[in-house]
């Protein structure tokens, strides 16, 4: 228990916005999770313990998001990464709207979600999703059941629909303009399908 | 969505259990020096306390799930064939697995609506008042310093007159009498073993007990399980030969009564074990086989995948469903985190074992039904007996990795919704009608 206390401290000290965006409870929760998956005991996750969730495993996009989670190049992620990370993806409240307009935007704000959207998709972050990194997250979705001409195929209309400057590649501007995209995290945000926590 | 399986315990019904717990200890003479007036002002002290030191323990998840299949969720999206929002579906299925999956948690303890006094169930440590330390600082004080080494003593003498009894029993030629004996042995070994674990248990159902020649299934809670079941009838174990302590027993118990014991080579073979278990059934005066088909212990919220080994012997399976009780103490035995001197040890300085035994009526396989289809039934049958959760997913998932067929599932899944909604290589003419 003191870990938990000493972890939270930190973040207070700090000042980060991610301690704010969880309540107590959902923070004792979150730790206690954390340690369970934690089987080295050293207070950080690597990949493997992420690995070891049979549903996240069998998930066709799992090692991307997965990888989410670490900062470039690392390989553990502590508690507060972990914590930060869960963050984009709680729903956004209304009484949240109207504080404080100065200070740093809410981890799950409509335009961070996109943005983690859109890092799932472009991986070697050059702003860009190119046709080659869009094939790649179709080719981990569908696996081998669709064959690489029909892929390519989609991939290419996706783009031509979405691409405005014509280079090819889609922008994040171009990524936020799709519709459906929108339309989706519209509707995300009515239906709170995360971390809706009683207590 | 929570955990469906798991309930809030109303205080009445905590009353009731410690009345009836320790009445039924007083009963069976485990405390004959207390007297009962002075008992229940004890249990009347502890009632108040844990009732008044209520932890509001939500027994259901962190999360609300939401449970729309793939189909519909990306569908309603879809006009044209590949969104890139299709990708929220899969992120969101992988943070609600992050957060809370369901396999996982069946492998650690079960979560306490309200704390039972011991120190192991209390995970979030909220320090309420000096009377709940003092009455926590005493009842550690009667269970390491009292109710362990009388525990102790019965359970050596358990081991040693089973031992004993059925070495002496096994010297008999092969006949009905030395078949009756062996049967008293037995139980009356069970039944000291049971009082030291002070075990209450409750029997339901008994006119369905499992006859001479049929399979006995159950659920695997922990190695006690075997114990459980032979308090109140004998059976046939099947199991590895081990070293040891536990290499005595086994020894000493096949020679009264045939047990099945594999060596560790011969538990690969599955043709050969089934062919011996086959034996073993076929022949009608024998004691019934005790299976646990789940291979592991899970921790009796749920019942996981039963391998399809022990119903394709043949024969009529009598199912059994057992559920501990968790409020007096933690049955369930985490293989990864306790060897079993320390699980046995915090199994003796719990307040006690209760739980219940379902006897079920006996089933067989159906024309035309295969075991895995056979196996899934009675585990459909048991989980909703014992009020347990059924998942279907490998109780060796606790060690091992996933198959990859299942991540093929999905993507395949997926591919067909790619592949249905709009006709791959024609130009898409979707309205964007939002």
């Amino acid at each position: 228990m003191e870990k938990v206390n000493r972890s939270r401290d930190k973040q207070k000290g700090k000042k980060d916005t991610t301690a704010e965006v969880f309540s107590h409870s959902q923070i004792t929760r979150l730790y206690s999770r954390f340690t369970s998956l934690d089987k080295g005991e050293n207070g950080t996750l690597s990949r493997e313990d992420f690995q070891r969730i049979p549903e996240l495993a069998i998930n066709p996009l799992g090692d991307r998001i997965i990888n989410a989670f670490f900062p470039e190049g690392e390989d553990q992620v502590n508690f507060r990464g972990f914590m930060r990370t869960l963050a984009h993806f709680r729903p956004i409240e209304d009484n949240e709207k109207s504080k404080d307009q100065n200070g740093p935007e809410p981890l799950n704000s409509r335009s961070n979600k996109l943005h983690f959207a859109f890092r799932l998709y472009d991986l070697d972050k050059d702003d860009k999703i190119s046709r080659d990194e869009l094939l790649q997250v179709l080719r981990m979705m569908v696996g081998v059941n669709i064959s690489d001409e029909q892929l390519g195929s989609i991939a290419d209309r996706t783009i031509q629909e979405a691409d405005q400057d014509g280079d090819s590649a889609i922008s994040f501007a171009e990524f936020v303009k799709v519709g459906k995209l929108h339309f989706y995290l519209l509707n995300e945000t009515a239906h709170p399908c995360f971390l809706h926590t009683l207590t | 969505m929570g955990r469906p399986g798991s309930r809030l315990v109303s205080s009445g019904s905590i009353r009731w259990s410690w009345v009836k717990l320790l009445s039924g200890m007083v009963g069976k003479g485990l405390l004959p020096c207390f007297t009962f007036s002075r008992q229940q002002n004890v249990i009347y002290l502890l009632l108040e306390v844990i009732i008044s030191s209520w932890l509001l323990f939500h027994s259901q998840g962190i999360i609300e799930r939401d449970e729309t299949p793939m189909e519909k969720e990306i569908a309603r999206l879809h006009r044209v064939d590949f969104e890139f929002s299709d990708i929220f579906y899969f992120c969101r299925k992988g943070f609600e697995a992050i957060v809370e999956d369901e396999v996982t948690q069946r492998f650690s303890s079960e979560e306490l609506v309200s704390w039972n006094l011991l120190t192991r169930t209390n995970v979030n440590f909220h320090y309420i008042s000096l009377r709940l330390s003092v009455v926590w600082g005493i009842g550690v004080i009667v269970r390491y310093c009292f109710l362990l080494p009388l525990r102790f003593t019965l359970a050596a003498i358990g081991i040693t007159s089973m031992i004993v009894g059925t070495t002496m029993v096994g010297q008999l030629p092969n006949s009905s009498v030395k078949n009756y004996l062996s049967e008293v042995v037995h139980l009356t070994c069970s039944r000291i073993l049971v009082r030291a674990l002070s075990g209450t248990i409750h029997y339901h159902n008994k006119e369905n007990k499992p006859q001479k020649g049929g399979i006995c299934v159950a659920n695997h809670t922990s190695p006690i399980d075997a114990i459980i079941l032979t308090n109140d009838g004998c059976y046939a174990m099947v199991g590895q030969v081990h070293g040891g302590l536990m290499g005595v027993i086994q020894r000493a118990a096949v020679k009264a009564c045939p047990h099945v014991w594999f060596e560790r080579s011969e538990m690969k073979d599955r043709l050969l074990v089934t062919k011996r278990l086959r034996e073993h059934v076929a022949d009608k005066s024998k004691l019934p086989i005790l299976i646990f088909p789940e291979g592991t212990c899970i921790n009796n919220t749920s019942v996981m995948m039963f391998k399809k080994g022990s119903f394709e012997i043949g024969g009529t399976i009598y199912p059994v469903a057992i559920k501990y009780d968790p409020q007096f103490g933690d049955a369930f035995w985490n293989s990864s985190k306790y060897n079993i001197v320390s699980y046995l040890l915090r199994i003796m300085t719990s307040w006690a074992i209760v739980c219940n035994v379902w006897y079920m009526p006996p089933m067989v396989r159906k024309e035309g039904e295969d075991a895995v289809q056979f196996a899934n039934r009675v585990r459909s049958a048991i989980a909703r007996q014992g009020g347990l959760t059924e998942l279907p997913w490998d109780g060796g998932l606790k060690r091992a990795k996933v198959k990859d067929t299942f991540k093929e599932e999905q993507q395949k899944n997926y591919s067909k919704m790619l592949v249905r909604n709009g006709s791959v290589g024609s130009l898409s003419t979707g309205t964007e009608s939002d």
